[in-house]
């Protein structure tokens, strides 16, 4: 027989394979801690100030020999933003993913899949002047002043000059920015629902929408959990509109009670003093600590994400492989 | 007690030889611009096994597809034809199509459980769906029904558990509980053991020969053995077209067509 030469393995690709691509993994770590690292070392100094109260406090004075430091606005400024924004974006985003999964002829599905996706890459700084030029002054006019002539002076909500640079105008156009990642995931989500499963529903007799609730909805919960905390995660940092929009009010002032009012995030008071800050001052110190205010925050919307998803997938064991 | 589920039949069969409960009349049907089902008309009787073969993409799925109107949800189909049910075109416009499916319950060829419901909302939700809130008639149905299915002994003790948790088998047989447990007055089955193994497909066989004694059952099945063994009538359908349609023995044993002889001696398919 005649003898044949293989090669006798391959043991330097092998580990080249294998260091190339530990090395690409230890990069997410490396990256992960360095900010932790920089974040925690660069606020020391304000946590060493102000202690706890630089989370519970409210003042905000950057005037040397006066300092004094508290981010308790800007928490509640971005949880209320977020939070507004959420409520508009979340049943808006649904009903597109609804609609193009379930009920858009193809001929619609597509350029309209397109659309939002085209919408979801505009930059922020566009929303940014769009809503500071032109939607501003829509919801000046139409929403605010209506609301305000004719609840204002009864509810709290509704208090202030309409004036258009204040928290209903930011949280409109975060909303109006984040509904395409939602609609755009969830409606892939929907879309993943095998046809097996809205044929077992129609067989029983079911309506579009009650295939949509006993088959696609269960089916797709935790992928749309999943969609939503990414949506959250974003409007919780997003920066530069809300920056624009917000009215950029400082301390205690900039505690969220009226829609009207002027507010500001724990995103948007960094982009707005940061270069005012001296280096090595207190008043840097602080905004690297509302940066790692902002880090925990982000971190602990993903951590709860995933416990959530895991839930869920945990509650229907089998749907995600079915 | 499914005697408490069941209707009582409305019409008098003894003025006529022989009923049929569906009658479909030429029926042409395409998706996505392939013609799968070409002028085909058949009768089937009531509470009589009716199988349809044929080797694959003869178009016997879709024909069953569009006797409960569940064809006109795949992309781009078109169908003409008229479907009756007990006499009433299911295709026209006065009739909704919601209750028609309901009236025509159908199992699929993969097991589809609904994977985050219970054994017992399995079953259920179709109940629930229509309206049924009694919960005392609800436990009584799910019983009923999965014990028609044959499965109500290997479940009963678990009847919480997820219907995933099922094996192959006994998750078909939890599919033709559910579709059960609505009432329909026709049964369709589209190769409903072709993903099981050898036990659970006989388990599957003994069972429509029990339901047949009060559904009208539309089988496909690419097994011949098994169109022997649980039909009393056969259709043979090739490239669209109906080639031979009579009862089960009569195409086996002594074929009038030649390609339906070829097929069911195994020649091709």
């Amino acid at each position: 027989m005649m003898a044949i030469k293989m090669k006798k393995g391959s043991p330097i690709t092998d580990k080249i394979f294998k260091y190339v691509a530990i090395g690409a993994a230890t990069y997410v770590l490396v990256i992960i801690i360095m900010i932790v690292v920089n974040l925690t070392t660069g606020s020391a100094q304000v946590w060493q100030q102000e202690g706890i109260s630089f989370l519970t406090g409210s003042d905000w004075n950057s005037v040397e020999g006066r300092e004094s430091y508290g981010a308790a606005p800007y928490i509640m400024g971005t949880l209320v933003n977020a939070g507004i924004a959420m409520a508009i974006s979340i049943p808006l985003s649904f009903g597109i993913a609804m609609f193009l999964s379930e009920l858009a002829p193809k001929l619609l599905r597509t350029p309209l899949a397109m659309v939002i996706e085209l919408l979801a890459a505009v930059p922020s700084v566009v929303y940014g002047l769009w809503g500071l030029l032109v939607f501003r002054t829509y919801i000046q006019n139409w929403i605010e002043v209506p609301l305000h002539n004719l609840f204002g002076d009864q509810s709290i909500i509704f208090a202030g000059t309409p004036f258009g640079l204040d928290i209903l105008t930011a949280s409109i156009i975060l909303a109006i920015m984040i509904v395409p990642t939602i609609a755009s995931i969830s409606k892939e989500i929907m879309l993943a629902v095998p046809n097996s499963q809205r044929e077992a529903a129609y067989m029983l007799g079911a309506t579009k929408w009650e295939v949509f609730r006993i088959a696609v909805l269960p089916y797709s919960k935790s992928g749309l959990i999943g969609a939503t905390i990414l949506g959250l995660g974003r409007a919780v940092g997003e920066t530069m509109a809300v920056t624009m929009l917000i009215g950029n009010a400082t301390g205690a002032a900039a505690f969220p009670s009226s829609l009207f009012g002027p507010g500001q995030t724990l995103a948007s008071i960094m982009a707005n003093e940061f270069a005012e800050a001296s280096q090595g001052g207190l008043h840097l110190a602080a905004l690297v600590g509302i940066g790692l205010i902002l880090f925990l925050m982000a971190f602990a919307i993903n951590v709860v994400a995933h416990l959530l998803v895991a839930k869920v997938v945990k509650s229907h064991e089998g749907a995600v492989l079915a | 007690m499914m005697e408490t589920m069941t209707k009582i039949p409305l019409k008098d069969n003894s003025t006529e030889d022989v009923k049929y409960k569906l009658i479909a009349e030429n029926i042409s049907a395409s998706y996505d611009g392939i013609i799968a089902v070409k002028n085909v008309s058949m009768k089937f009787r009531d509470r009589a096994v009716t199988a349809l073969i044929g080797p694959s993409g003869c178009g016997k799925t879709t024909f069953l597809r569009c006797l409960n109107r569940m064809h006109e949800l795949t992309k781009n189909a078109t169908l003409t034809g008229r479907v009756l049910l007990d006499g009433e075109d299911l295709y026209s416009n006065k009739v909704d199509p919601i209750i028609n499916r309901r009236k025509i319950g159908m199992v699929f060829q993969k097991p589809n459980p609904f994977p985050t419901m219970s054994i017992y909302d399995n079953v259920a939700c179709g109940l629930k769906l229509n309206g049924v809130k009694d919960k005392k008639i609800i436990d009584e149905v799910v019983e009923g029904c999965l014990k028609m299915a044959s499965l109500w002994d290997e479940v009963k003790e678990k009847l919480k558990n997820p219907g995933m948790s099922l094996s192959g088998g006994q998750q078909q047989r939890l599919c033709i509980a559910r579709a059960l447990a609505i009432q329909p007055e026709v049964l369709l089955m589209d190769e409903p053991a072709s993903a099981l193994d050898p036990i659970a497909t006989q388990k599957i066989e003994e069972m429509i020969q029990e339901l047949k004694k009060e559904y009208t059952i539309i089988i496909v099945t690419h097994n011949m053995q098994q169109a022997t063994r649980v039909s009393d009538y056969t259709g043979f359908m090739y490239l669209g077209d109906l080639v031979e349609f009579g009862e089960t023995k009569q195409i086996f044993e002594n074929p009038r067509n030649e390609i339906t002889a070829k097929y069911v001696q195994g020649q091709f398919g």
